[in-house]
């Protein structure tokens, strides 16, 4: 009989109308490698969330098993006392100190009521000989790659005895040899014992390590593949992780799109300084008039970064390559530049940067194009009413009167009072990041139709999605982002879920 | 909906609002009942007034400072600075005040600048830029006095801008041109919220019904014409109240109809939102430091004027004051929320308060530590009221 360290079983958690996971059983056997894959928002993240104790008993419904006793974690700390440890994508060191603080933080060496520093660094060597690390422990972590910043956070969770290790995406930022090493590591690790459970999208990295993979889609376990089997293969992940029903929700359109480029890249590149590495890869790319071309991808595969790189945000990206609008090769430096050249970008997180939700409604749409209603700098109020009430009308935002404060709206309407901004630039391209993300199906349905309208009216959309079902429903045509890359175009005819999971996790 | 259940409503929606006038005449009517009416006398009124100016003119700039999530520490002292300034120019430089006053406030906005690039340009934290620029004016304004120490101004035209009064027109034991000015300021009152409320209704917005409106008019105009009736029993408007009323229309101006002002609310509110909108952050960053050095200058040339002379100590703790003032006129510390005309009000209870406690001889300890608590409720009282109102929104 195989022995599981972790059983988590009929595991269901529930946010505010929606259901994040759905009676989701999840074993892992002692010693091996598991890798959890999923789309976005299929309900990985929020699993390790509830195995780690970010969501304490109590909130989920379901057992968590570790090592054959039920654990009641309140707290993370609760979770890594009993041996788990997690390693988010997003790297919890601090920067500024060195490499050994960084190891010890939170659970330091201590002798009586100070901190035992030379046992510190001696202990710190020793976790990085574990990682086959050889840096200095008295190196400042921000001096070191992020290869080797995850090593780092591998030999903290290994200082804290861990038993069970869950990476979250490792290998997401790093190079094609920082990501070898780390595969390695884990092999090597597993010999001596240790158990890991490995989120990824990479599906060629899953396959080459793992020793089950289970896939999770809409909150469910869909199913578990084992290798000693000899089940695991690409073709079945896509298969078990796509399936996403096709609703019948995407309005018609009798209109095809003329043979006009109004926009177009040309070997673009892109390099954010904050990051420290190259975000965008010699990316060919067009958008021809009456269009909506559809970008898929997974996170992090640098979508937003490429709308953004085209909209001048933020200035600091150090940007290769040519871009034309309307045939004319154009040098964006800032948003408003953009604005001027008749773009508009709907953001992905409508909350975070998309609106000012202090303000009323109408405050909201006049800001992208005010100088348009103000004669030397006075804005003429009247008209401001009258325009945010055409966009209240056109596009159905259901609000008392415009007067009302965005954030207290719902988030089909303030994805309206967002589109209505931006309508309101008279843009003739129009850049939608993930338009209905965590918008009602009827308030879907609506943008849809809105957007249709738009391109019937001789816009051009651009639309970055998750939702495949939505990429294959409304674009003409597709192309798929990973890794900062274009790795496919596809004609709307020729465009399955199967085909683009395939280049979006290759 | 019943007279009574809509005030109420009305009062709870707005109660952060309301309630600075309610404490504001709270404080004056305690004042008033324990100095035996000594507070409300025409005499104390106008002092009061004429007192607040110079913090009131950098309450206003400071509420734009805060507004965009900054600070600005060195106006306290660059006021001094340029109080001594202007006074050198027309003492010792023997400029008329009519060159001297614009030169200094062009020398404001200058300085203004600097900030502005440190913040904006070098993104230096607005604190420390400034906290520098405190040090720096402290010392520029000792340099400067230090031959003569306080520099004594003896130019009556300049003097009056603090001390003085506008003259009346006629002689009739009252002063007739400052009720006019009343008579005029309650009928543009009146006029403007009709126009206002008769633009909502054309638009179908909510209005408060009738009687409601009408109660507020009243209630609004009766207050004007009170002070009105106060000050025309002593000397009539102060030039002070010109100039900070000027000042104080120009920047409502500003803030509630131009596009300058829609961006710098923007931004306070949200700045990514406001960047990504096409707001050049950078630029409204600096316009509003230059415009608090202005505003700096200026207030320096008022308390030159009112005390017609320019101290080695000017400037002492104007900055706290005016943040103070703008923080109990209802700035929000987190961004994008207040109003020019509430920071008036609150540096009208700030000054309230001291003017108050001198005239019932409250030791100078009582007197902060008074000053302080205020200033702690008036910022719980906010965020506890800004807090229930997103409660009952969702």
């Amino acid at each position: 009989m195989t022995k599981y360290i972790l059983e988590m079983n009929n595991i269901t958690k529930e946010f505010p109308g929606v259901k994040a996971l759905s009676d989701v059983n999840f074993k892992v056997e002692e010693g091996e490698i598991h890798c959890l894959v999923g789309e976005n928002g299929a309900g990985k993240s929020t699993l390790m969330k509830v195995l780690s104790g970010v969501y304490p008993y109590g909130t989920y419904k379901g057992d968590i098993v570790l090592g054959g006793e039920v654990q009641k974690y309140s707290t993370v700390r609760d979770s890594e006392k009993a041996g788990i440890a997690i390693i988010y994508q997003e790297l919890a060191l601090i920067p500024d100190m060195t490499v050994y603080e960084n190891i010890f933080l939170g659970h330091e060496i201590k002798k009586g009521s100070t901190i035992n520093w030379n046992e510190t660094i001696v202990r710190a060597e020793e976790m990085l000989g574990k990682v086959k690390l050889s840096v200095n422990p008295e190196e400042l972590v921000k001096n070191l790659g992020v290869g080797k910043q995850q090593l780092i956070e591998i030999a903290k969770a290994l200082s804290k005895n861990v038993k069970l290790l869950i990476l979250d995406e490792p290998t997401s930022a790093l190079n094609e040899n920082d990501s070898e090493n780390l595969l390695e590591l884990l092999l090597e690790l597993k010999k001596q014992g240790i158990t890991s459970i490995m989120i990824s999208h990479k599906l060629k990295e899953v396959i080459s390590i793992a020793d089950t993979v289970t896939i999770l889609r809409d909150g469910k376990t869909i199913c578990s593949m084992s290798a000693s089997k000899g089940e695991i293969a690409e073709n079945a992940i896509i298969k078990c992780m796509v399936g996403r029903e096709i609703d019948n929700i995407y309005p018609k359109r009798d209109f095809h799109p003329s043979d006009e480029v109004v926009l177009e890249l040309k070997n673009w590149s892109g390099f954010d300084p904050k990051q420290g590495r190259e975000i965008l890869k010699d990316i060919s790319m067009n958008l021809k008039k009456g269009e909506i071309v559809g970008i898929a991808g997974l996170m992090g595969a640098g979508r937003t970064e490429l709308a953004q790189s085209i909209f001048g945000n933020p200035a600091e990206y150090r940007l290769k390559g040519e871009l034309f609008i309307h045939g004319q090769k154009k040098n964006i430096k800032r948003t408003s530049d953009a604005i001027r050249a008749g773009l508009a970008y709907v953001t992905e997180d409508r909350k975070g940067n998309g609106l000012i939700l202090i303000q009323d409604v109408k405050q909201n749409i006049s800001i992208s194009n005010l100088r348009s209603i103000a004669s030397s700098g006075v804005i003429n109020q009247n008209e401001e009413i009258n325009i945010a009430n055409g966009y209240k009308e056109d596009l159905n935002i259901k609000t008392p009167s415009i007067a009302q404060t965005v954030g207290n709206l719902s988030g089909g309407n303030q994805q309206k009072v967002s589109l209505g901004k931006w309508l309101f630039a008279k843009p003739k391209i129009l850049i939608l990041d993930e338009p209905t993300r965590g918008i009602d199906v009827g308030a879907k349905y609506e943008i849809y139709t809105i957007m249709n309208e738009l391109i019937k009216q001789g816009m051009s959309i651009i639309m970055i999605s998750s939702e495949l079902p939505e990429v294959l429903g409304m674009s003409d045509r597709v192309y798929v982002v990973s890794e900062g890359r274009i790795t496919g175009e596809l004609p709307i005819e020729e465009a399955t879920q199967e085909k683009i999971m395939a280049m979006a996790t290759n | 909906m019943g007279f009574l259940k809509e005030a109420k409503t009305l009062m709870r929606q707005n109660v952060r609002e309301y309630g600075m006038y309610i404490a504001l005449v709270v404080i004056m009517m305690i004042f008033t009942i324990t100095t035996d009416g000594l507070f409300i006398s025409s005499r104390n009124i106008s002092n009061l007034i004429n007192m607040t100016g110079y913090i009131a003119v950098l309450a206003i700039g400071m509420t734009l400072v805060i507004v965009i999530r900054h600070i600005d520490l060195s106006v306290g002292f660059l006021s001094g600075f340029m109080g001594a300034i202007c006074a050198i120019m027309m003492m010792k430089w023997g400029w008329s005040m009519w060159i001297a006053i614009p030169a200094v406030l062009i020398f404001g906005i200058l300085i203004g600048c600097v900030n502005g690039f440190l913040v904006a340009k070098v993104n230096i934290p607005a604190f420390v830029a400034t906290l520098a620029g405190w040090l720096i004016f402290r010392g520029l304004i000792l340099w400067v006095t230090e031959e003569t120490g306080t520099i004594v101004i003896s130019n009556p035209t300049f003097n009056a801008i603090g001390n003085g009064f506008i003259p009346d027109i006629a002689n009739l034991g009252f002063h007739l041109l400052t009720v006019i000015i009343g008579i005029i300021a309650i009928g543009l009152f009146v006029w403007s919220e009709f126009r206002a409320r008769m633009v909502k209704q054309r638009y179908n917005f909510e209005v408060v019904s009738m009687s409601i409106f009408l109660v507020k008019l009243v209630f609004i105009s009766v207050i004007i014409a009170y002070i009105t009736w106060i000050l025309a029993g002593y000397n009539g408007l102060s030039w002070t109240v010109v100039i900070v009323a000027i000042t104080a229309f120009i920047y409502h101006f500003i803030t509630t109809k131009t596009v300058l002002g829609r961006h710098i609310y923007a931004l306070g509110g949200n700045p990514e939102a406001a960047k990504l909108s096409g707001v050049n952050v950078t630029k409204i960053t600096f316009w509003v430091f230059c415009s608090m050095g202005m505003l700096s200058a200026l207030s320096g040339v008022l308390f030159a004027s009112r005390l017609q002379s320019a101290t080695t100590t000017a400037g002492t703790l104007f900055e706290l004051d005016a943040i103070a003032a703008a923080y109990v006129g209802g700035v929000s510390a987190a961004g994008g929320v207040g109003k020019v005309t509430g920071s008036l009000v609150g540096a009208l209870v700030m000054s309230s308060l001291v003017s108050g406690m001198n005239l019932m001889g409250t030791g100078i300890y009582y007197q902060y530590i008074i000053r302080g608590a205020v200033l702690v409720i008036a910022v719980v009282f906010d965020v506890t009221t800004r807090n229930a109102a997103a409660k009952t929104a969702k």
